[in-house]
């Protein structure tokens, strides 16, 4: 039968939306999780659906696990109380949440997830737009959520919301220089000589059978890893909310599922920037260094494309739980240190390691071995 | 690289943005009723009575955030057409080292410049 390709990238979209959603929620409760576990609590362990709930072993044990949580709060969110205070800009008070979640799912279009290699040979990047700018749009939108954050502080006509907006878009676009200078080494890189110059996020990750771009930059790595906590507003980084100083910064005046967009557009973040950072420097879907899983003997068809996505997803949850981590360790920095680190150290040293590999790739270019 | 290979975006976009919407309606259709009243309807600042306008005088810096920002994203927007090139013309023996270390130059000294004003710093 033959399926209108339009359809079905549809269902495509949906099913990505779906997951992503679904991921989100559940980084919620991993958050929660891992905090409890982290301080010596044992987390949410109570909330349980009535049937599933009612099966003997397994029952207990998901209920014990939380795994029935996020369904709660998602009830939760929905049936609060919606306030719309009346000193608020209406619309662009709406406009917000709407604008911090968009950014946040449109940049999934140009992740990819893993391969399907064909009978035929053919790589065919499992990705929904494989879009040959990948990095530069990627880059482009994700920058767009800063809007959701400043228009959620200005419109909300209240001082702790605006200046958790002024000073989380000024922390966003500062760490956004460092980012995009340390991953121009990779880019370089991976443009070899005789390839089409590409940006695509799926020829980054194919470029990483042999060795992973964290093993040979580590500096963009750690460089692109505290950019992307600041980017997405987390712990240490958290200078948006810093729940001590500003109340909940520029969602203060928000209620109810406005809230909620919010926070699920925050762990969308997250999630993108994990799947950001496995493709960009934590070799993508490949298993090893120097190993694939074509060596393997997995690579071909539709078992190769469940290993390649599986790795993938697994080195997205380890990073997931490295931001968890790190949010549960780390106290929050003062903001005038945030302010600084981004722009008189993280700077310098990312254009620094720039430089560094223009005359490293030259010389590896140059010489002969 | 057609237009085309940018529908998927276009429909993702309407898939969030619908999303976005239809989760906030329901919220306002499902969400708890109450009446309104005068505190409810103030900006929160602690429990007391909001005093002032909120869109009070905020540091300047921030506009000088924004500027330098300007400045510098530019620049790195200039080095991403050159990445993608570089190897290319090491491999050709085309001459790149240089212009692109005279522009790196550039870009350091105008940042050395900045830190050594001040602009950077932000008070305590």
């Amino acid at each position: 039968m033959e399926i209108n390709p339009i359809i079905l990238k549809f269902v495509y979209a949906a099913v990505v939306v779906g997951v992503v959603m679904g991921l989100c929620s559940y980084a919620v409760l991993a958050e929660r999780k891992v905090c409890s576990w982290i301080q010596g609590r044992v987390g949410p362990n109570r909330t349980t659906l009535p049937l599933i709930g009612s099966i003997p072993v397994i029952g207990k044990f998901l209920t014990r696990l939380g795994i029935f949580q996020p369904v709660a709060d998602g009830a939760k969110f929905l049936f609060k109380e919606d306030v719309t205070p009346a000193h608020v800009n209406k619309f662009y008070f709406i406009m917000a949440p709407v604008l911090s979640l968009v950014p946040a799912l449109t940049t999934v279009v140009v992740v990819p997830f893993g391969r399907y290699v064909t009978e035929a040979g053919e790589i065919i990047p499992l990705v929904l737009a494989d879009l040959d700018v990948g990095l530069l749009f990627l880059f482009a939108i994700s920058s767009l959520g800063v809007y959701g954050v400043v228009l959620a502080g200005w419109s909300s006509n209240s001082k702790f919301s605006f200046l958790g907006g002024i000073r989380a878009s000024a922390q966003m676009i500062s760490y956004e220089l460092a980012m995009g200078i340390s991953v121009l080494p990779v880019l370089m890189w991976v443009n070899a000589p005789g390839t089409d110059g590409t940006l695509s996020l799926f020829d980054i990750g194919q470029a990483q059978e042999g060795l992973w771009f964290v093993m040979w930059m580590p500096l963009s790595f750690l460089i692109f890893l505290v950019c992307l906590f600041a980017e997405t507003n987390r712990l240490p980084f958290d200078m948006a909310e810093s729940e001590t100083e500003l109340v909940s910064g520029f969602h203060t005046e928000y209620s109810s599922f406005k809230f909620g967009l919010f926070f699920v557009g925050e762990y969308a973040h997250m999630i993108v920037g994990s799947c950001v950072i496995t493709v960009l420097f934590l070799g993508g879907w490949n298993p090893a260094p120097f190993l694939t899983w074509d060596y393997l003997g997995f690579g071909d068809g539709i078992l190769g494309a469940v290993l390649s996505v599986g790795t993938f997803m697994g080195k997205m949850c380890a990073s997931l739980f490295l931001f968890i981590w790190v949010r549960w360790t780390l106290p929050r920095f003062r903001y005038d240190q945030v302010m600084r680190l981004g722009w008189q150290y993280l700077l310098p040293l990312s254009i620094a390691n720039l430089i560094v590999y223009i005359f490293v790739i030259y010389f590896l270019d140059t010489t002969s071995f | 690289m057609t237009v085309s290979d940018f529908v998927p975006v276009l429909i993702q976009i309407a898939f969030a943005a619908g999303l976005a919407g239809a989760i906030i309606t329901g919220s306002v259709l499902f969400g708890q009723r109450s009446t309104k009243n005068a505190i409810k309807d103030s900006a929160y600042e602690c429990g007391i009575r909001s005093e002032q306008n909120a869109s009070t005088r905020f540091s300047v810096k921030f506009y000088v955030t924004a500027m330098l920002f300007i400045l510098f994203d530019i620049e790195v927007l200039f080095l991403i057409p050159w990445v993608m090139i570089y190897r290319d013309f090491i491999a050709n023996s085309l001459p790149i080292m240089g212009p692109i270390l005279f522009f790196m130059v550039v870009l350091v000294v105008g940042l050395a410049y900045e830190l050594k004003k001040g602009a950077l710093e932000w008070e305590k």
